[in-house]
């Protein structure tokens, strides 16, 4: 004869009234927080922890001169990643969506970002600057929006023609564009765009997402990255600088972008909102997780594999306490 | 029964939770396996990271580029924070297949496993705040996760100052209370009766 469901759970939440013995809980919470500081001190002594340096734009424009130029060239002209991004920065895109879910898009601009003036001009602007440059910046300023955008899109153009190779670009109407994209290299170069960049004229700055969206537009972060396996698509949110162990616990969330169609940028609508069907299935299974207890199948899980008799193994044998069919 | 809410407040404490509960010198004779070792071990490794977090906090984010001390104090916060993960984890999979929410003891499973969730999110601002290169990247990357939900309007992870304040203030108090009620909840339910245990053995009649 087997117990009723109900008086399963009463039993089950009663207070226990079998067997017993002696526990100290203050004596096995202070052998715990020990165990665990010896560990942490040990681990900490031997192993240190990671700490790379950040990337400066400073390191980008010396070692990759061209790729910032070009990469200034495309804030200019409106084609950078950041330019074209959309929700929160600006409206040059509506972003990523699932099915009728344009969240992105609902969110709003909360962030601002107006490339050609926050990342090239006012940054140029706070500088002393040779003759060519200030010339340069004061033809910009004087010229009218349209023919700003001709002159930065016929100078992108012409570079994305030539596969960015700079010493190849035709000879064209380009205005100052040019003389902007190399005033903002040499700035980068000396040292001056890194802190610019963070100010914009103020004082106390605390927010770095100007500087970190202009350093994704180019290849040097990327590179970095690469280079550090750090890549979301090789499992790289899991991974650590140097020989440290990662965020192990986002295996499930980057399991997904190791998959089709997740992985694949070009398939539509899943791989290209890749993003947003990662959070909204890593949502759902957060909500499942919290919810074990009553979703059918997994809940009785527990009771058809026996691992629990390991686990009471001692109650179960010196109960002879056999398993039940479930 | 006083009608005062104070009252009440005391008298449901002290039959749901009286001292003996809370701090108990015995437990059922079945709790044998180590397995039960890693819900304190999670709890001390949470321990050691506010200990260490909190030195952290006092001297800056920068302090530990420059200070070997600094250093040491951030590697038993990176180590306690391994740790507290890898205890959870283990303590997370003890108690499924413990199916340790029978009798009554779902919201002690839910409350450990929003824990769980909120732990990662206390985490993940921590590696945002490390203003090193890992930072850089890990913001770069993540800014898209979040703005495609449209939570980036005001969870901005670009924001070194809005992530620092999150880590160190919102993300540890949210995470303590929630532990704390999850630990009330283990003690005032017990540990959870063998999947097949024997009522009879307790003096319960079938």
């Amino acid at each position: 004869m087997t117990l009723s469901k109900q008086a399963k759970n009463a039993f089950d939440a009663a207070p226990w009234t079998g067997k017993t013995k002696k526990y100290d809980i203050v004596k096995e919470g202070s052998i715990a927080v020990a165990f665990v500081a010896i560990a942490a001190i040990v681990l900490s002594l031997v192993m240190g922890s990671p700490d790379e340096k950040p990337l400066t734009f400073k390191g980008w424009a010396v070692s990759n001169a061209d790729n910032f130029y070009v990469t200034a060239v495309q804030e200019i002209a409106g084609t950078s990643g950041s330019a074209t991004y959309g929700g929160p920065y600006n409206k040059a895109s509506d972003g990523l969506n699932v099915g009728p879910f344009w969240l992105q898009k609902w969110a709003g601009i909360t962030h601002p970002i107006d490339t050609v003036n926050e990342f090239v001009i006012a940054p140029l602007s706070t500088q002393v600057m040779s003759t060519e440059i200030a010339s340069a910046l004061a033809t910009w300023k004087a010229a009218s929006d349209s023919q700003k955008q001709n002159w930065a899109t016929s100078y992108d153009d012409a570079i994305t023609k030539v596969d960015g190779k700079l010493a190849d670009v035709a000879a064209g109407a380009y205005g100052p564009v040019p003389a902007l994209a190399q005033g903002l290299t040499d700035m980068a170069k000396g040292g001056a765009l890194d802190a610019a960049l963070l100010s914009q004229g103020g004082f106390f700055q605390t927010d770095n997402t100007k500087q970190v969206l202009f350093f994704g537009d180019g290849a040097y972060l990327d590179d970095a990255g690469t280079t550090a396996n750090l890549q979301g698509g090789t499992w790289g949110m899991m991974n650590e600088t140097g020989r440290y162990p990662g965020q192990a616990w986002l295996w499930l969330y980057s399991f997904w972008y190791q998959i089709p169609p997740f992985n694949n940028e070009e398939s539509k609508p899943i791989g290209a909102n890749a993003d947003a069907y990662i959070m909204f299935i890593m949502g759902a299974l957060s909500l499942g997780l919290i919810l074990i207890p009553v979703i059918p199948g997994i809940k009785s899980l527990p009771m058809r594999i026996p691992i629990h008799r390991g686990i009471w193994r001692q109650y179960y044998e010196a109960n002879g306490i056999k398993r039940r069919k479930k | 029964m006083s009608e005062m809410w104070t009252a009440k407040l005391r008298n449901k404490w002290q039959k749901d939770l009286p001292i003996e509960k809370l701090l108990p010198d015995d437990q059922p004779a079945y709790v044998v396996s180590w397995i039960y070792v890693f819900g304190v071990l999670t709890l001390a490794a949470l321990a050691m990271i506010i200990f260490s977090g909190v030195i952290l906090a006092f001297e800056g984010p920068a302090w530990y580029h420059i200070s070997d001390t600094g250093l040491f104090i951030n590697s038993l916060h990176f180590w306690s924070v391994q740790m507290f993960f890898v205890f959870m984890v283990v303590h997370l999979w003890g108690k499924y297949w413990m199916a340790a929410w029978r009798g009554n003891r779902f919201r002690t499973w839910a409350t450990g496993a929003i824990a769980f969730v909120a732990s990662i999110a206390t985490a993940f601002t921590g590696y945002l705040v490390q203003t090193n290169f890992d930072s850089q990247w890990i913001s770069f990357e993540a800014k898209d996760g979040f703005n495609a939900m449209g939570i980036g309007a005001f969870f901005n992870v670009t924001n070194l100052g809005q992530m620092l304040l999150l880590h160190v203030a919102f993300l540890p108090l949210l995470l303590g209370v929630i532990t704390v009620i999850h630990v009330l909840m283990v003690r005032r339910r017990g540990v959870v009766p063998p999947i097949d245990a024997e009522p009879s053995l307790n003096g319960v009649e079938r």
